[in-house]
């Protein structure tokens, strides 16, 4: 009579009271590393410390505690290390904005020369460094198919030095250098780039996005990405209150958003092919997660749309929900 | 050696305390569910339900016991307000408790579970006059708590309206019989066949500390219209009752029940199930006045029972019914409009609502009696110290679960008055609405039904018309309930904090907040599937 089923109570909570004890989420364990703990100095909500801490943690477990983390400059740099404290509780360096893919290259190939094979590699940054700045030295990590895990935190612009744009932001956002105004006002149609599908053109062993918004699935992409060799790639959607205009409470509701209006389509991919795409739960159009955050009041006024962007923006979900096939019934219950 | 580069502390952050920032302070609560703040018998519904979803039954059975005697048969007759209530119907449909109810309270009389012991003994001896719900129910709960207790029932069995008013085919008699015999054998004294004629003498004679009335109210209202001497006009109190009788009431072929409530939808049914080929119920309102619930006026039609809408009684003579037709006013009551018609029956049964019998009070000076029914204070006390009334006989919704409640509700203020101690206040927490929770976290899951025989079956005898629940099915229905307004420890909160500032404290403990580092974003609150985390300003 036992109940098997990893949800037994139709529920999509991180875990519950009924499910499998032994297989639950490493963010539901009591003696989860909490990789990154309190004390840092990320804003209320941070969508970024979150991610960070879930992806750390879950490559800490898969790989028994042998990872050492590379981190790039970025927000995640400044607010959980300033001198002289940190809030890493691993193996944790850091150099320069640009280099981070680099210097995880060089560590995985100290590691395989000491004969440490098992120590795992894992380099980090936000959408500045790997879209922009370091976006060669990723390239050449892809190409030579280094042994590195990358995790690219999206928030999509440079956060902290004041919400400047990067080539993750998205069309029609404002941020400190794509302020709403003149003809196109926030950021313009038809710029930035779509790095996760650039790292499948490398043909690398495996590329998938995820968010904060389902943690079982952000997590699974991890340990997927941890079972392999060679350069993988995972790209984290993770909302920025601040840069957003977004109250902090809303950070999960709207890295939900982004995926449910098909923005943001969460997929995975190896050697270049996409092997499975998360069919869209509670589809909604991109108004609703555009509206709530105040980067994109423009497109607005008096809670209508001011003209066709709006539209320009649903054609853009739209395409990603057929290029994907997002809507149907998916196969399993997670 | 010497490090190459600049070497920090691991995890130095903590000198840095966050919550300093914070300017709402996250806090777990407890909110009242809305099926629990539903219930007229005051059970804890959803610790019911969580823990019949553990399927841990036995424990589940003894969480309602605490305050309904009577899971078994409270699981097939009460209308539920629960459920109208659940918060699941924003979902897809709402929890079906009361078949989840039933399946413990069946469980329960199969594997013969027997109440918890009770409270040392007081020394106090309670009269409890009337077995029905609220009698039973008040009986139980004052033996529970340790007093000595005398039921008093004028009939010749126990269980009131649920043996002399609900037919067999909707409460089976040998689970009435169970659940009444539990209590029995719990120490409580049951004498039948024993009117109480006179409260005065009852009171006088000292003989016990305090009573509880509850003689319920088993007096058919009555009509009046011209009949001729051979007319058969009975009333559907008398039916029923007599259905208990071995020589089962004789109704004809042709049957009228006058009125729009339960009580004649059971009568149409019964006179259905006695052999009746037309069965007719007249009723002077619309189907949506008809007070009757509306599964049981769907049951009542499927069985092929009649209802004339709009019709009153003008005449019944020679075996010849004139029906007087009604139209609704411009302000939806129903107006006489001259016309007539007329139809042959055998009988017409009075389905017209009942009074209650109150003789054995009319020497007994000083009690606050209002349109035939009793009044009571708060504790449910009359205006004469230590007799104490409930169910049918005082102002209030007349149902079996309504008097469960009084009955409860009496014996603990009986309780307290004979302790002479102060009840004390019971906390009520604001209750768990149905925007509080974040539904996303729910899937969409359908209920389990319960089935019922079919037709040809059903008009032909006195068999459950509704079939129980399997264990799978209970269980997986115990598992729609969402919580609401109570952890029940999903993690949501503990994972999704990005300061790391909850402690997880292990299975059953729940979670903790640590103060020094929660800046008080309020993703927690936001991300908490059954909204039991409350966000309150900060005081700076």
């Amino acid at each position: 009579m036992k109940n098997t089923q990893a949800n037994p109570k139709g529920i999509y909570t991180i875990s519950n009271r009924l499910g499998d004890q032994a297989n639950r989420a490493v963010q539901a364990s009591e003696d989860r590393p909490n990789s990154l703990t309190s004390g840092h100095r990320a804003c209320q909500g941070c969508g970024e410390a979150l991610g960070a801490r879930i992806v750390v943690d879950a490559a800490l477990r898969a790989a028994k505690g042998q990872i050492i983390v590379v981190n790039a400059t970025g927000c995640l740099e400044v607010f959980s290390t300033p001198y002289p404290e940190t809030a890493w509780q691993t193996a944790w360096v850091h150099s320069l904005f640009g280099n981070a893919p680099a210097v995880a290259t060089g560590v995985a190939a100290a590691m395989e020369v000491k004969g440490r094979g098992n120590v795992r590699v894992l380099a980090q940054g936000g959408d500045g460094s790997t879209t922009d700045i370091g976006f060669g030295c990723l390239s050449g990590m892809f190409e030579r198919n280094d042994d590195v895990l990358y995790v690219c935190y999206d928030n999509q612009a440079y956060m902290n030095t004041g919400v400047q744009r990067s080539s993750a932001t998205p069309p029609t956002a404002r941020t400190a250098t794509t302020p709403p105004v003149g003809s196109e006002p926030g950021n313009v149609f038809g710029t930035g780039k779509n790095v996760p599908l650039i790292a499948m053109a490398h043909q690398i062993p495996y590329v998938a996005t995820a968010t904060v918004a389902d943690v079982q699935d952000l997590e699974a992409k991890v340990f997927k990405a941890m079972s392999m060799r060679g350069a993988r790639y995972l790209h984290v959607l993770v909302p920025c209150p601040l840069g957003w205009g977004s109250p902090p409470r809303e950070t999960i509701n709207l890295a939900r958003l982004a995926v449910q209006c098909g923005l943001f389509p969460l997929f995975e991919a190896e050697n270049g092919t996409v092997t499975r795409a998360t069919k869209i739960r509670q589809p909604v159009p991109v108004e609703n997660y555009l509206k709530p955050q105040r980067r994109f009041a423009h497109l607005f006024k008096g809670g209508k749309p001011v003209d066709d962007r709006l539209a320009r923006m649903q054609e853009m979900a739209d395409a990603n929900i057929s290029r994907f096939n997002l809507l149907g019934h998916e196969e399993t219950c997670k | 050696m010497k490090p190459f580069a600049t070497v920090l502390e691991v995890g130095t952050s903590l000198n840095n305390h966050t919550g300093s920032w914070r300017t709402e302070r996250p806090s777990y609560a407890h909110r009242l569910p809305p099926c629990n703040n539903a219930c007229p018998a005051g059970e804890n519904i959803q610790e019911w339900l969580s823990l019949a979803e553990q399927e841990k039954y036995e424990e589940a059975w003894r969480e309602i016991v605490k305050n309904n005697p009577f899971p078994a048969i409270m699981g097939r007759v009460c209308y539920h307000p629960c459920e109208n209530a659940c918060n699941r119907v924003t979902i897809e449909s709402p929890v079906g408790i009361n078949s989840v109810e039933r399946f413990l309270g069946d469980k329960a009389i199969r594997d013969k579970w027997a109440f918890d012991r009770p409270a040392a003994k007081s020394g106090k001896k309670v009269l409890v006059i009337g077995a029905g719900p609220a009698g039973l129910s008040a009986a139980y709960h004052l033996a529970r708590l340790g007093h000595k207790v005398t039921v008093k029932e004028s009939l010749k069995k126990a269980g009131g309206m649920l043996r002399y008013g609900i037919p067999q085919y909707r409460l089976p008699r040998k689970i009435l019989d169970a659940e009444i015999k539990r209590i029995v054998d719990y120490g409580v004294e049951l004498e039948v066949n024993k009117k109480v004629t006179n409260l005065a003498e009852v009171v006088e004679s000292k003989a016990f500390d305090a009573v509880f009335l509850s003689v319920g109210a088993h007096i058919a209202k009555l009509t009046e219209f011209p009949t001729s001497p051979r007319s058969r006009v009975l009333d559907a109190v008398a039916v029923l009752r007599d259905m208990e009788n071995r020589e089962k009431p004789k109704l004809g072929k042709r049957v009228v029940v006058y009125g729009g409530g339960n009580t004649a939808m059971d009568v149409a049914r019964t006179a259905k199930r006695l052999g009746a080929k037309e069965v007719t119920i007249v009723y002077r309102r619309t189907r949506e006045k008809m007070p009757a619930h509306s599964f049981e006026i769907d049951e009542a039609l499927q069985e092929g029972i009649k209802i004339k809408f709009l019709v009153t009684i003008k005449k019944y003579q020679n075996k010849k019914l004139t029906l007087g037709k009604m139209a609704l006013d411009a302000k939806g009551y129903p107006q006489p409009t001259g016309k007539n018609e007329t139809m042959e029956t055998d009988c017409i049964v009075l389905a017209l609502g009942q009074d209650s019998d109150l003789a054995l009070l009319e020497k007994f000076p000083g009690l606050e009696i209002a349109d035939g029914a009793l009044k009571v204070d708060s504790r449910m006390m009359t205006s004469h110290a230590g007799v104490f009334a409930g169910g049918d006989m005082i102002p209030f919704e007349r149902t079996a679960t309504t008097g469960v409640g009084h009955g409860k509700k009496a014996a603990r203020s009986i309780d307290a008055w004979l302790r002479k101690v102060e009840q004390p206040a019971t906390e009520k927490h604001p209750l768990a609405t149905a925007e509080r929770l974040n539904k996303w976290y729910y899937a969409e899951v359908s209920e389990n039904k319960r089935k019922l025989i079919d037709i040809a079956h059903r008009t032909k005898t006195f068999d459950e018309v509704q079939l129980g629940l399997s264990e799978a099915e209970a269980l997986n229905e115990s598992r729609r309930c969402l919580s609401c307004g109570n952890c029940f420890e999903c993690d949501n909160c503990y994972g999704v904090c990005p300061d790391n500032a909850i402690r997880k404290l292990g299975a059953g403990k729940g979670f903790k907040i640590d103060y020094d580092y929660c800046k008080g974003c309020g993703l927690c609150a936001a991300e908490c599937p059954c909204g039991c985390i409350e966000m309150t300003p900060e005081d700076i």
